[in-house]
């Protein structure tokens, strides 16, 4: 099983590329979704006679409803560029986990019922029928891809393993096929509101308890409202960030902001998470559910803004695909997006992401900071891979990497960068991503963060880093867990509203 | 009977390559894209776009950044076999251009670096761990095949030489639909072979890299979600 002792790879002091080790994670499986799980989801229960056709025939549909999957399926040439750039392939050296590989598990198969060639010549080109085995290594490598994009960087045809991994899980859960972790989280955010299960009015007792903490801390009536209609404000804030530690310690950091800038705002008990994992599972319908609870809130509440906390693959869905699938965005000419966007001001992004609100107001010089309260921290900035590789904050390409490191330029004094090609959109994924950050992938989620550990651990020898910041709710689960499996204090890593939270002024205590 | 059966061949190949080639690209071309996926960053603009496939296409700006190795090899048989393919247009136009003319010195010579550069893309699939656990015999093939071309040509230009005017008329007559001798040399017919079965694979092979590049969505959309909303028609359907 998955949870057997395995051992933590050594640090080194430089990168190496590990010789292949054939089948070294081919153990590595997470939990299958029972019936009830899927089916609450619209997913059939269990595999069930006949699901190959049924699985070729959804690969069909996929191919024909996705441009990027039509093309990567063809264009590879085996080239390896992507050989050596994921970090499961670097942290196990499963030459499966290889991007190439990984890709070439459903190419196989897709030459095998859709090309000439695998159709007469299945040997001569690698074509694969779809059987058990298939779906085998189907489960278990389709489940050691954080949908990254890392190797897309470097491929010469910009071929996104992200694509095809949530593509192969798309035909997997509609043969019966579901992962435990990521469905049921998807029922949960239908059913109660949030990924965590959280209840509204649990969530309103957390959010006077956050009050008053705040209240003896700072001596200043610091609001968390929640449900307020007609605030200006809607925060769109990962689960996390009201229950787990260090994530709260952002959130009490973005109602700082508000307080300080004297923003009205509020949270939403029905849209009460960021996160949205119809990505990871690569349904169309679900990431465009889970993404409609947003819009019908800030259309209920009246809201002209809309701001999304500190989560990295939330991040990605509201920039990149908040418009598309529900409207919120700019430039909609259809009722349905009008409806909306004419509600929503056009001065602001929409969405605009709560380091850009925060960034933006440090410009206007409309908060102010004592950064020496945090000298005792030497600080470092994990680029999260869903923010840098598939977003973008401000007005210019690259300002994903510019925005976050000026915040904490502003608020705090003792900052250093780990490597280069470890970071912008080199970086590296913490390893518990893409709808993985689950026990049952341990060994997976500690092997996959060997690259972050080992920058980090460069920056830690030369410059006395002892805090890692990121903007993103599964970053900072991941390296809580991983972090002392590699010799450090889980808590080094925390959020960038963190530190803004600790050195920002609110003005005198009444 | 020869020059008619290598006339047949090569209006078969090219029917298959043009055909076979187009449908891929209706193909493409018809294959929505629901979702903005550019890997970022990426340009903000058309303009950006064309830059950025330019430099891809032009420099390989991505396998750059990958494995220098890779690239210098990649680039330098792609570089060449544009010049050699440039130099050999003149097979097929009288009175020659003046710009394949200009290229006529180093479209011969980019031969050498043609088949020098797929002898190090052939290497690293064998000395390297991780490409040889990636190749398959397609793969292999492939370069075999364009390995052989590039042997037989640089054989019929430095080595023996064949009668090229004769060549040269055959060509320009299949281009009227009139079939003209074509010498019975077996290096010049290995090599016109292989370049037909090069054609004739094209659109059922990785050769597909091509034109797949300028359709893949990660590098050919701009990046502006925020200010325009992108919608594929059966994405669209779902908000009725």
């Amino acid at each position: 099983m998955a949870t057997a002792k395995f051992e933590t790879p050594a640090l080194k002091p430089f990168p190496v590329i590990p010789l292949i080790a054939e089948g070294a994670m081919a153990h590595s499986k997470p939990y299958v979704a029972p019936a009830k799980i899927q089916e609450a989801i619209g997913f059939p229960g269990e595999l069930a006679e006949g699901w190959e056709q049924r699985a070729v025939a959804k690969m069909g549909e996929l191919l024909g409803k996705y441009r990027s999957l039509r093309v990567y399926m063809d264009a590879c040439v085996h080239c390896g560029a992507c050989s050596d750039k994921c970090h499961y392939f670097l942290g196990t050296g499963d030459p499966r986990n290889m991007p190439v590989a990984r890709q070439e598990l459903m190419r196989g198969v897709y030459r095998r019922y859709f090309t000439f060639a695998g159709k007469h010549f299945p040997k001569l080109v690698g074509a694969t029928d779809m059987t058990r085995e298939v779906l085998d290594q189907w489960w278990s490598y389709y489940n050691q891809c954080s949908e990254c994009r890392r190797c897309s960087v470097f491929c010469p045809y910009g071929i996104d393993t992200a694509e095809v991994t949530m593509a192969a899980r798309e035909i997997m859960d509609s043969v019966g096929l579901g992962q435990k972790y990521a469905n049921e989280i998807i029922g949960k955010v239908h059913r109660i509101g949030n990924n965590l299960g959280i209840p509204g009015p649990a969530l309103e007792d957390t959010l006077l308890g956050l009050e008053e903490d705040t209240k003896d801390d700072t001596g200043i009536d610091v609001r968390f409202p929640l449900d307020q209609a007609g605030a200006e404000v809607l925060l769109v804030t990962p689960s996390a960030d009201f229950f787990s530690e260090p994530h709260v310690e952002s959130l009490i950091g973005y109602a700082k902001v508000f307080h300080a800038a004297g923003i009205s705002w509020t949270l939403s008990s029905k849209a009460s998470e960021a996160g949205n994992f119809g990505m990871f599972i690569g349904n169309y319908e679900q990431l465009r559910m889970i993404a409609l609870r947003i819009r019908e809130a800030a259309l209920e509440l009246g809201v002209k803004r809309i701001v999304v906390g500190e989560c990295g693959h939330a991040w990605r869905v509201a920039y990149s695909f908040w418009n598309t699938l529900v409207g919120i965005g700019a430039g909609g000419n259809d009722p349905f997006a009008v409806q909306l966007q004419s509600q929503l001001d056009a001065r602001y992004k929409q969405p605009t992401h709560i380091c850009e609100l925060t960034h933006d107001l440090i410009q206007r010089g409309a908060l102010k900071f004592d950064k020496e309260k945090n000298d005792d921290r030497i600080i470092t900035f994990h680029d999260s891979c869903n923010v840098a590789r598939g977003s973008r904050m401000g007005d210019f390409p690259g300002g994903q990497f510019v925005i976050p490191r000026e915040i904490i330029k502003a608020v705090a004094n003792r900052f250093h960068d780990m490597a280069p090609e470890t970071i912008h959109e080199c970086t590296f994924c913490c390893g518990g991503g893409g709808g993985l950050l689950t026990d049952d992938l341990i060994e997976l989620r500690v092997k996959g963060a060997l690259p972050r550990m080992e920058a980090l651990k460069n920056v830690v020898d030369a410059h006395g880093v002892n805090f890692m910041a990121t903007i993103c709710a599964i970053c900072k689960a991941q390296f809580s867990k991983v972090l002392p499996a590699y010799g450090f204090d889980m808590g080094m890593v925390g959020g960038v509203h963190q530190l803004v939270s600790k050195a920002i002024r609110l003005g005198e205590p009444e | 009977m020869l020059s008619i059966a290598y006339a047949a061949l090569f209006y078969v190949a090219t029917a298959m390559l043009v055909v076979g080639l187009g449908l891929k690209v209706r193909e493409y071309f018809r294959t929505p894209a629901p979702l903005l996926i550019p890997t970022t960053p990426a340009p903000l603009t058309r303009g950006g776009v064309a830059l950025r496939l330019v430099r891809e296409v032009a420099f390989f700006e991505s396998l750059f950044k990958s494995n220098k190795w890779t690239w210098l090899f990649g680039w330098m048989f792609h570089m060449a076999l544009a010049l050699v393919l440039m130099r050999h247009s003149r097979y097929f136009q009288q009175p020659v251009a003046d710009l394949i003319v200009l290229v006529q010195p180093f479209g011969t010579y980019a031969g050498f670096a043609m088949v020098a550069g797929l002898g190090g893309l052939w290497a690293r699939r064998f000395l390297v761990d991780r490409v040889r656990y990636i190749s398959t015999p397609s793969d292999h093939l492939h370069l075999a095949l364009l390995v052989a071309i590039g042997a037989t040509g640089l054989a019929m230009r430095f080595v023996a030489h064949t009668d090229i005017v004769a060549v040269k008329a055959f060509m320009l007559g299949l281009m009227r639909l009139e079939v003209l001798p074509l010498p019975a040399d077996p290096i010049l017919l290995v090599h016109l072979t292989l370049v037909a079965g090069l054609m004739m694979v094209f659109p059922i092979s990785k050769l597909l890299h091509a034109p797949g590049l300028f359709f893949s969505p990660t590098r050919n959309q701009v990046d502006n979600p925020r200010e325009a909303r992108h919608q594929a028609a059966w994405a669209a359907a779902l908000d009725k």
